[in-house]
């Protein structure tokens, strides 16, 4: 049942050469296009900018993978970390320690606060930056499951934790994951979103360094307030605007200090 | 205290194997330069392995095109805070001449695309990705992503109609 007449949009022309057009409108489309001699050039256009782009990479795939990317190798890198670190050592000394992730492992021949700090700090941006863009699976256990949350993650870095409530501030728990650190020890990460759909996330992880007090470091679009205490050290990264992070940071900071006055054991 | 079985680690592990021609052509065209869109590989297939034991099914495929797309991002940010990228010089202009000017023009042309253009693109022409599964990967619903194609192929129909000397002229 063709109909010559019936009205083709700019979205169903696109979605009929990348396959994607229902099969009862197919008929329609190509009733189209034979009466619209500009539309079907401008098809024919499209078809060919696709040919191009895939005659241009597409034989990539037939190339030999070159010996870096197997995961074979990747996965003995990551069970031998003292040669990555050692590479990322001389990586973070070339770039001036900008290298963010690459930087991890630097922190453990210096005792002192900055190194540590810093790498952790782009290691929770990083991890701001992927998983706050996730839309299905920015968390492995949700807010609902609060106490399950806390618990586990409590268990996995060794040391009780909490997930500051955040309410006041308009910010709801999504939920956490554990993330490995930037020297391969176990993370935690809980995520809030407003009801902008604005993301701000907190990352704790075990540390030597000494307690430090908030500290602020902006990157591109997001920026962190970051401390040490206790051992633990802690980052609350959200979009770069100083102010709202501030209070932000402050109110998990207080709820987060009380937390930490009845430490366990030696931690 | 494993979290997901051997068989299961086996099986996404051979995902992840038989997924890597694929990234490494998303990569190329994403990036235009071989070393580099390795390197992106290479980081997406560390980041993927470091978080296997998040991984709880799902389509791994989709998950490592989500990766990298924010790989690629991630670098594209850093590297705009640099103010030469991306500017259009005139000795950019397309090349018609010799058998590879096709080639070197469709790669031309995808520079100039923003990039979540070209990403949009590139996912659906290059890596046959869905509309849903690209929607997914960059976080937006479909609508977005078809007008972030439409809008790719109007600019690089832009770029290559500049070929024509009397239109080079107006610019």
């Amino acid at each position: 049942m063709v109909d010559r007449d019936s009205p083709v949009t700019p979205d169903e022309l696109h979605a009929y050469i990348d396959g994607e057009l229902p099969a009862d409108r197919h008929g329609a489309v190509e009733a189209w296009l034979a009466s619209h001699p500009e539309d079907a050039v401008q098809v024919e256009q499209w078809r060919t900018q696709a040919d191009a782009i895939r005659s241009r990479y597409g034989a990539v795939v037939s190339e030999p993978v070159p010996k870096r990317l197997e995961l074979n190798q990747i996965i003995l890198k990551q069970r031998r970390p003292w040669r990555a670190v050692a590479a990322a050592a001389v990586v973070a000394l070339m770039l001036g320690g900008a290298g963010g992730w690459v930087a991890r492992g630097m922190a453990l021949p210096v005792p002192a606060a900055p190194a540590g700090v810093d790498a952790f700090t782009a290691e929770a941006l990083n991890a701001h930056r992927l998983y706050t863009v996730e839309v299905r699976h920015p968390v492995e256990v949700t807010g609902a499951e609060r106490a399950h949350l806390v618990q586990w993650l409590s268990k996995r870095l060794d040391r009780p934790l909490r997930a500051p409530d955040l309410e006041p501030m308009g910010l709801t728990l999504i939920g956490g994951r554990l993330l490995p650190g930037p020297t391969g020890g176990p993370t935690a990460f809980f995520m809030y979103e407003n009801p902008n759909g604005e993301r701000f996330t907190i990352y704790c992880m075990p540390s030597q360094a000494q307690d430090a007090a908030l500290h602020y470091k902006a990157a591109e679009k997001v920026a962190a307030f970051y401390w040490v205490d206790r051992r633990v050290a802690y980052v609350v990264s959200g979009p770069a605007e100083r102010k709202r992070l501030w209070d932000i940071a402050k109110a998990s900071y207080d709820q987060l200090d009380r937390t930490n006055t009845a430490p366990r054991s030696g931690g | 205290m494993r979290e997901i079985g051997d068989k299961a680690v086996a099986g996404f592990r051979q995902s992840v194997q038989e997924t890597i021609p694929a990234l490494r052509r998303y990569a190329r065209a994403l990036t235009r330069d071989a070393e580099l869109a390795d390197d992106l590989v290479q980081d997406t297939l560390v980041r993927a392995l470091r978080s296997e034991h998040l991984f709880h099914g799902g389509d791994v495929r989709s998950w490592l095109y989500t990766i990298l797309t924010n790989l690629n991002r991630n670098r594209l940010r850093a590297l705009s805070r640099r103010p030469t990228v991306m500017t259009i010089e005139d000795n950019d202009a397309p090349d018609a001449s010799g058998p590879e000017g096709g080639a070197r023009d469709i790669e031309r042309a995808l520079a100039t695309l923003v990039d979540d253009q070209r990403t949009a693109l590139l996912l659906v022409v290059l890596e046959g990705l869905s509309y849903r599964e690209v929607a997914e990967v960059q976080g937006v619903p479909i609508g977005t992503v078809m007008s972030r194609l439409a809008r790719a192929r109007a600019q690089i129909k832009t770029y290559l109609d500049g070929q024509r000397p009397m239109l080079r002229r107006i610019k």
